[in-house]
């Protein structure tokens, strides 16, 4: 073992190299060290709250859900409702409507059975004054008469 | 190898540095053996252990800086991904065993541990390849590991030890530093004898810290020696040898990658205690 000025050599290389990786080296890695660490853990922050947020977003759906569902229904009901009282109203109107016609066409058989009546009488009228002329053609002017048949007419 | 012939001669060549300083004659040059080495004095220099240094240190530091230009938050590619993990490991450590602020500790540790590892993973090297290269070259000697150079890893703990000193008085004031000394751990009348104790204790921390990194990897070069040194025994020994080789390499790779944590932990808690104000 001889010492010699190695020794102070090394020890002026040893102090460089501390410095140069204290400067140099040590300091950026480091960081890249930090900053990929808080990057980490803001994505495991970012994922929580991720996370957080689909469950926020599964309930509010499945809220949104259950209101359509019973809107829908609601909505059914209403139209059931409405159903109904549309074949409610239909069957009062169709009734009405046979009604009237029924009235219709009672009138209208009224009116032809007094049309027919008006025909009937009138060929009575003209049988009856026809029997009579008959009768009366025998014994009867028929000129001297016929103011009285006239009359006779317009009475029937 | 080429002129060493002789077992004794061979291994005294893996063990002496490339020594550049002043001959005796008043000349400078490169030491051509051991005792020309030694004649050179404190003010001479071993090339090979500062060339190794310098260029494992850059390559540690470059290749970390390359991967620090381009650090991005998104997925690391395969080398940041291993920056990226050698230094979360220098981070969890300094986070376990220092419990102070201070900006310097962590880049601190990294660099002993890399450094550190990158030298004693010259161990791993087969011994005689680089040391032949530089013979061809005409390099008379080329000891490989910088970390068995004494030189080396007293550099580093008394680095370690003046930081130690250093943000011992920051912290404590120079006053609060000599009470920690001299009050304890007797009676305050007893000083000279705590001073005695805590001045031992301090003083061994960085001698012991130079000398456990030394003293195992220079046991270890050591052994690969002694192994390499089968290769010239014939075929029988120059199997078990190879095979020896392989089973001490392997062993091997965990001891410098312990060598190299245990000189960052024992750095990064030295600091720790610098900095407690009791304890």
């Amino acid at each position: 073992m001889n010492f010699n000025a190695t020794l102070i050599g090394q020890s002026i290389t040893f102090v460089f190299f501390v410095w140069f990786c204290m400067k140099y080296v040590w300091p950026p890695i480091m960081n890249a060290l930090e900053a990929r660490k808080k990057q980490i853990a803001d994505g495991l922050a970012a994922a929580d709250r991720g996370k957080h947020e689909l469950e926020l977003a599964a309930k509010a759906a499945a809220d949104n859900m259950r209101d359509a569902k019973a809107q829908a229904a609601e909505v059914l009901a209403q139209a059931e409702k409405r159903a109904a009282q549309i074949v409610e109203d239909a069957k009062i109107a169709a009734k009405a409507e046979g009604e009237r016609q029924l009235a219709a066409a009672q009138a209208n058989i009224e009116q032809e059975a007094n049309r027919a009546r008006e025909d009937l009488r009138e060929q009575v009228a003209a049988l009856a004054v026809a029997g009579a002329e008959k009768i009366l053609r025998r014994e009867v002017n028929a000129q001297a008469h016929a103011d009285l048949l006239g009359q006779l007419k317009a009475e029937l | 190898m080429a002129e060493a012939h002789t077992s004794g001669e061979y291994i005294k060549h893996h063990l002496q540095n490339l020594t550049f300083g002043q001959h005796p004659d008043g000349t400078w040059g490169v030491a051509h053996s051991a005792a020309e080495a030694k004649e050179m004095g404190f003010w001479a220099i071993n090339l090979d252990s500062m060339g190794f240094a310098i260029v494992l240190g850059l390559a540690f530091l470059l290749m970390f800086r390359a991967a620090a230009k381009k650090a991005t938050i998104g997925v690391p590619s395969g080398l940041q991904n291993f920056v990226e993990w050698v230094v979360e490991f220098i981070d969890g450590s300094v986070r376990g065993s220092f419990s102070h602020k201070n900006p310097l500790v962590a880049p601190l540790a990294l660099t002993v541990f890399m450094w550190v590892f990158l030298m004693n993973f010259m161990d791993l090297l087969p011994i005689d390849w680089l040391p032949w290269i530089a013979t061809l070259l005409g390099v008379p000697y080329l000891k490989v590991v910088p970390s068995t150079d004494p030189n080396v890893t007293f550099a580093l703990a008394l680095s370690v030890f003046f930081l130690m000193l250093y943000y011992s008085v920051k912290m404590k004031g120079p006053g609060g530093f000599f009470a920690e000394l001299a009050f304890q751990p007797f009676p305050k009348f007893l000083f000279p004898v705590n001073l005695l104790l805590e001045g031992v204790g301090l003083i061994a921390k960085p001698v012991s810290l130079a000398l456990r990194l030394f003293g195992n990897m220079y046991a270890g070069e050591m052994i690969f020696i002694l192994i390499a040194l089968m290769f010239s025994g014939g075929i029988v020994l120059g199997v078990f040898g190879g095979v020896l080789q392989w089973a001490w390499a392997v062993f091997h790779i965990l001891i410098i990658t312990l060598q190299a944590f245990i000189f960052m932990t024992l750095t990064i808690v030295y600091l720790d205690m610098a900095h407690a104000e009791h304890h």
